[in-house]
C-alpha cells in the first residue's frame, strides 16, 4: 500500500473500506516499541519457545538456527524474554544497543 | 397510470417503500411513525412485499440491522421518531461513514422531557451533523414522492449516502390526504434495481467500517463530507427526473408570495403550508411579504437559498426546535452564519414556534409578521406563545 493511498481522501476506498485482505501486514507495528529483545546466542538453545509465544508472530529462525525478532513488527512486549527458559533474551533500549 | 386515493400519509409512505421494492425493513414501532412500519409488516406478512421485516428490540438495533443489511447489498428502509432517533444516534454516523444508501422516514416529534409524543423538530435538529442527505416534506403527496426519490438519490453512485425524509409527526403522519400513488411499472421505471458499489461478498472480501487511525480519519471524514456536498446536484437531477415522469415538480428551495419581497418567512416542513396561507392573506392586505421553504436541508443549498432571498431586508426564520443556551434556534444559526460578512445580509429575526405539538395558526404568522415589522422581535430569538403569567 502506497503512502498516498493511505492518506489522500480521493484515493480512499468507499467508506474507507479495506479492499485488500492481509493489508495489516504493511503496518509497521515495530515503531511502537521502547525496548527490543536482544538474544545472547551463547545462552540460546534454539528451543524456539520465544517464537511460539510471540503474539506478533515476528520471531523466526535464521540460517544458523537462532531465533530473532523482526524489528518491523516487534512491539517490544517482552513476552519472549519472559518465556525464555535460559534467560538468553534481555529487553534493551534501542539507543543503548 | 397511478391512481388517486384518499389515505393516511403514513400509509402512503409505506406504499412508497413497497413501490421501491425494498429488500429489508428493519424497524421498531414508535409514535408517530408506527403506522408506517405496521403497514410494511403487513405487506411482508401477506406477500405484497418480498422483503425481510426485522422486528428489532430497539431503534439502536434497527439502525444496526439496517447498516448490516446495507453492507450486504440490500435496499433498506426504516422509520423512526424522537427518542427512537436519539437511540439510533451513534449508528447514524456509521451508516453515512460506511457510505450505505438507505432511506429513513423521520416522523418528527418533540424530544422528552417532559414526555411528548407531539410534533416539533427537536429530534432531527439534534442530528444535523450525521452526514445524511436530509429532506423536509410539507404534505402527504410530497412525503410519498420524496420517499421514492430518496432511494434514487442515495443509491446514485455519485452519492452513496443514507437519506432521511423528515415529515412532521401527526400533522402529516396521521393526516388523511388525497394522494396520487404511482403504479409499480412507473415506480420501476423511475427507480432501477439497486446496484451496490461495494458489498460484503465472500468471493471478493473487504473490510467495511474499519478503524480509522489518526493518519486516515480526517481523510475518511472529508471523503464522506465531499460526497454529501456533491449530492446537491444529484438531488436536483433526481427531482427533475421525477417531475419529467410524474409531473410533480419539487425544488430544493421554493418561494411563494410577492416577488422580491422586503420581508420573507423561512419555514421547513408542514408549517410552510400554514405560513403560505398567512402570506397570501398578508399580501391581500397590501403587505410586501414572501416566503422561502427549505426542502433540502443537508447539504444546505447555499446558492439556491441566497438566490431565493435576494433583495430581502428581513428574514423571519421559524424554528420548530429550541436550542437551549445557543444564541439562536438551530435553523437561524445556519442562516446567520450563511449571511455573515455579506454586504447584502438582511436583518434576521428568529422565532421558535410550535414546540411539542403547540398549534401555530395563520393568525400567529400574522402577529409574528406585525411584531417583526415593528422591531419588537430583534435580537436573539423569541419563543412564540410562551405564557409567563396566568
Amino acid at each position: 500500500m502506497s503512502d498516498k493511498a493511505l492518506t489522500a481522501w480521493r484515493d480512499l476506498a468507499l467508506g474507507a473500506a479495506i479492499t485488500r485482505p492481509g493489508s495489516a501486514a504493511d503496518l509497521k507495528t515495530g515503531d511502537w516499541k521502547t525496548l527490543r529483545p536482544k538474544v545472547d546466542e551463547e545462552k540460546c538453545i534454539k528451543c524456539a519457545l520465544c517464537g511460539v509465544y510471540c503474539p506478533e508472530f515476528c520471531i523466526s529462525e535464521n540460517e544458523e538456527g537462532y531465533w530473532h525478532s523482526d524489528p518491523f513488527y516487534c512491539k517490544g512486549c517482552g513476552i519472549c524474554a519472559n518465556e525464555c527458559p535460559k534467560d538468553a533474551i534481555t529487553m534493551v533500549l534501542e539507543e543503548d544497543d | 397510470m397511478g391512481k388517486r386515493i384518499g389515505t393516511e400519509v403514513s400509509l402512503g409512505v409505506a406504499e412508497a417503500a413497497r413501490l421501491a421494492n425494498v429488500d429489508v425493513v428493519s424497524a421498531y414501532p414508535i409514535t408517530p411513525q408506527t403506522h408506517i412500519v405496521e403497514e410494511l409488516s403487513e405487506y411482508v406478512a401477506n406477500g405484497h412485499l418480498d422483503a425481510e421485516f426485522i422486528p428489532v428490540e430497539s431503534e439502536h438495533s434497527a439502525m444496526s440491522a439496517a447498516v448490516g443489511a446495507g453492507a450486504a447489498g440490500a435496499r433498506v428502509y426504516t422509520a423512526t421518531a424522537a427518542q427512537g432517533l436519539a437511540l439510533m444516534h451513534e449508528i447514524l454516523f456509521i451508516a453515512s461513514s460506511m457510505r450505505l444508501p438507505m432511506v429513513m422516514t423521520v416522523a418528527n416529534r418533540a424530544l422528552s422531557g417532559p414526555i411528548s409524543i407531539w410534533n416539533d423538530h427537536s429530534d432531527i435538529m439534534a442530528e444535523k451533523d450525521i452526514g445524511w442527505v436530509q429532506l423536509f416534506v410539507e404534505n402527504g403527496q410530497e412525503a410519498l414522492d420524496l420517499t421514492l426519490a430518496a432511494f434514487a438519490i442515495g443509491e446514485d453512485h455519485r452519492v452513496l449516502l443514507p437519506v432521511a425524509v423528515n415529515m412532521d409527526g401527526f400533522i402529516l403522519s396521521h393526516m388523511i390526504e388525497p394522494m396520487v400513488v404511482p403504479d409499480q411499472e412507473e415506480a420501476d421505471a423511475f427507480l432501477p434495481a439497486y446496484e451496490p458499489a461495494m458489498r460484503l461478498d465472500p468471493k471478493n472480501p473487504v473490510t467495511m467500517g474499519p478503524v480509522g487511525m489518526p493518519e486516515v480519519y480526517t481523510e475518511a471524514k472529508v471523503q464522506c463530507e465531499q460526497a454529501l456536498l456533491g449530492s446537491k446536484p444529484v438531488v436536483k437531477e433526481v427531482l427533475d427526473r421525477f417531475a419529467d415522469q410524474f409531473g410533480r415538480r419539487y425544488e430544493l428551495v421554493e418561494k411563494n408570495g410577492k416577488e422580491n419581497a422586503k420581508a420573507l418567512f423561512l419555514t421547513m416542513g408542514a408549517l410552510g403550508e400554514t405560513c403560505m396561507t398567512a402570506v397570501d392573506g398578508l399580501i391581500k392586505d397590501g403587505e410586501d411579504v414572501g416566503q422561502v421553504r427549505l426542502r433540502l436541508w443537508r447539504p444546505f443549498p447555499e446558492e439556491e437559498f441566497l438566490e431565493a432571498c435576494r433583495g430581502a431586508e428581513r428574514i423571519i426564520v421559524i424554528d420548530r426546535a429550541l436550542s437551549p443556551g445557543c444564541i439562536n434556534g438551530p435553523l437561524a444559526v445556519d442562516i446567520k452564519s450563511l449571511f455573515y460578512g455579506r454586504d447584502d445580509a438582511p436583518e434576521i429575526v428568529n422565532v421558535i414556534a410550535g414546540l411539542g405539538g403547540r398549534d401555530v395558526t395563520t393568525e400567529d404568522f400574522r402577529e409574528i409578521y406585525a411584531r417583526a415589522s415593528g422591531g419588537e422581535l430583534d435580537g436573539g430569538y423569541t419563543v412564540w406563545g410562551v405564557k409567563s403569567y396566568a
